[in-house]
């Protein structure tokens, strides 16, 4: 399936070098990867499947667990939505400074996650810009709820539209003018015509913005205080326990973080698949 | 339904991509617009459309695009209700070929939209229409280039256009199959008598198929005319030069004319002899003679060193025998002048 395959070429290296390289490669996968992975299913169970349950049935635990969900799931869909209609404004349309836009929306990939967390405190904080008027309305945003996921959609602003935008500049838009001139409404080209065209596209960048929502660490500890039960995410709360000294629950909670990062993952190659397949396919000129 | 086009402007940016065009389409009739790559015809071709929209201008009566003499600035693209077919046709990838000619017929508000069965029926109809039975499962994928062009058709028609817009729909297919689909294409034209503005980039199948032709180039028309005024009648050296091979002799080399001008003579529009036939002959010697075609392609050599290309009938080569480096004489027996601006 994979576009590479048809065109590898057996190269022409000495026995010795291959066997090097793979062996070193597959050193480095086990001894960084595979192997810290297995540590933390390892260590979760060590102490039995008891103090696994124990762990996980720990309220705070659970309210973790909910509130990494609860992130995940506003800010996906707020993503997608976002994503969608910036992809469309920068692909469809022409305007002055829409190359500069474009790399605003890329802001939160250079930007380290902490300084975004410092902005939303500066903005939103008691001492902030709007902290005193958000207030005055009884929103309480840092140290919060509402803190934790503003936190998370920062960080994920970009990865929705980072996968559209090139597919959708590729597509161009005869396809949406074909729609128009045979009587399709904006709402029905969209539906019918635009949205099976990226609807791979679409999928990778809410899988790839969902992974990262449920990682994220450094953006959210700012902006969270880490109160348990209250403002801790999976992530906070990992580190948390950790520094009690509590490993076992820890690392059962790791356990949970790290099988929905490895689902994602392999959603992820799956989709991968199908991407290169159909982009194998676009070639063909239609 | 009749098509104007009234002193459109269109500027991208700085770059002018329509200069002050003006052309009325007929109703029924099957008009070209030949031109040059980036001469302006998609551009002209989506503003009638209404893709496009054409620059603002301060006179009311410049800028103006018409259907049935009734102003259409203000109707949607869906409102004009024409038939688009696109330059790189533009299916939809991930709809059968049923669906794809179907989709005009589904997207109508309820009221208006047909039943299943009738567009079941209408479908069937086209597909009947572009040789295509039994293909209504496949996806565009499927498809060779010649048939993808003709499912673009279908779908353009099923929604019974009232103009029907094509962007080089023969642009990306080999000679072959293109002359079969210009014959198609007409003879469909012939059954339907939709107004239709055909854009191509080829002279030939424009002169073939078109009931009139506009030359472009450069954002700019150059002429409009049937098929026969725009070859035997070209307006401009653009016109000539682009309608096929010519040879350019420059006013000074012949004594008939004097000051700049230059001459055009079509290759089959030089009679080649052994003899000098009267003082409009130039005396030369062929380079190379092609024998593949209906008829031989001689290169011939003048005296002031320029290069002419003759089209001679197989037959009278032969009687001729001519070979390489034989003297020979050539002789205009038809010629179109241009002068520049200028002198005149
Ligand atoms: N949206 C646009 N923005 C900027 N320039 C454009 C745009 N559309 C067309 N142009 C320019 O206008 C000119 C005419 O383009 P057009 O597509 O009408 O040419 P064409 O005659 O159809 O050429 P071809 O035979 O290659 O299709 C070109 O120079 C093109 O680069
Ligand atoms: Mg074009």
């Amino acid at each position: 399936m994979s576009s590479t395959e048809g065109f590898s070429h057996e190269s022409r290296d000495p026995k010795w070098v291959q066997f090097l390289l793979i062996g070193l490669t597959l050193g480095f996968v086990f001894l960084l990867l595979i192997l810290p992975l297995g540590v933390i299913f390892w260590e979760a169970f060590r102490k039995g499947i008891k103090t696994y349950a124990l762990a996980l049935s720990d309220r705070n635990a659970q309210s973790a667990i909910a509130l990494t969900l609860l992130a995940t799931a506003i800010s996906v869909p707020v993503n997608m939505f976002f994503g969608l209609a910036a992809a469309w404004a920068t692909t469809k349309y022409s305007f002055r400074g829409k190359s500069l836009l474009i790399s605003i929306i890329d802001l939160p990939f250079a930007i380290s996650p902490v300084i975004a967390g410092l902005m939303l405190i500066l903005l939103y904080g008691i001492h902030g810009w709007f902290g005193s008027t958000l207030q005055s309305f009884g929103l309480q945003v840092i140290f919060a709820v509402p803190g934790v996921v503003l936190a998370t959609m920062f960080v994920t602003v970009p990865f929705v539209a980072r996968e559209l935008i090139p597919v959708m500049q590729e597509q161009g838009s005869e396809q949406e003018w074909a729609a128009v001139s045979l009587g399709a409404s904006g709402w029905q080209t969209f539906v019918k015509v635009t949205l099976p065209n990226i609807r791979w596209a679409l999928l990778y960048g809410v899988l790839l913005c969902s992974a990262r929502a449920m990682g994220e660490f450094g953006a959210v500890s700012v902006v969270s205080s880490n109160i348990r039960g209250l403002t801790n995410t999976l992530p906070l709360q990992i580190d948390a326990l950790y520094n009690d000294y509590n490993a076992p629950a820890a690392f059962a909670l790791s356990s949970i973080l790290a099988s929905l990062s490895i689902l994602t993952l392999i959603a992820k190659s799956w989709l991968e698949a199908r991407i290169d397949y159909r982009s194998k396919d676009k070639e063909e000129l239609l | 339904m009749s098509v104007e086009v009234r002193q459109v402007n269109k500027t991208f940016g700085s770059y002018k991509a329509l200069q002050d065009v003006s052309l009325k389409v007929n109703s029924g009739e099957l008009v070209a617009l030949l031109g040059p790559s980036g001469s302006g015809k998609t551009t002209l071709l989506r503003m009638i459309a209404g893709m496009e929209v054409p620059d603002r201008s301060q006179n009311s009566e410049e800028g103006k695009i018409l259907f049935f003499n009734q102003d259409v600035a203000k109707w949607s693209v869906s409102q004009r209700q024409v038939g688009f077919v696109f330059q790189h046709y533009a299916l939809f990838k991930h709809m059968s070929v049923f669906e794809n000619i179907a989709f005009g017929l589904r997207v109508r508000p309820r009221g208006q939209r047909p039943s299943n069965a009738q567009i079941h029926d209408r479908v069937k109809q086209l597909l009947q229409l572009i040789q295509l039975e039994g293909f209504g499962d496949r996806f565009p994928m499927q498809l060779s280039g010649g048939q993808r062009q003709r499912v673009a058709l279908a779908r353009a028609l099923a929604i019974e256009p009232k103009v029907l817009l094509l962007d080089e729909p023969f642009g990306a297919l080999d000679a072959k199959v293109r002359q079969k689909l210009r014959e198609w294409l007409r003879r469909l034209h012939e059954q339907m008598h939709t107004t239709t503005i055909l854009v191509t980039h080829d002279q030939e199948e424009a002169l073939e198929v078109a009931d009139r032709v506009v030359v472009m180039n450069q954002a700019k028309i150059e002429q409009i005319g049937t098929p026969e005024e725009v070859f035997h009648r070209p307006a401009s050296e653009f016109v000539i030069d682009f309608l096929g091979s010519v040879n350019v002799f420059s006013g000074r080399s012949s004594e008939t004319l004097k000051g700049e001008s230059k001459v055009y003579v079509r290759p089959h529009e030089l009679q080649i002899s052994r003899n000098s036939i009267d003082h409009t002959s130039i005396s030369g010697q062929v380079q190379k003679i092609h024998r593949a075609g209906a008829s031989a392609k001689v290169f011939v050599q003048t005296d002031n060193d320029q290069k002419v290309r003759v089209d001679v009938p197989m037959n009278q080569l032969q009687s001729l025998e001519l070979g390489i480096g034989q003297q020979v004489f050539i002789t205009p027996m038809q010629a179109h002048v241009f002068s520049p601006d200028y002198t005149i």
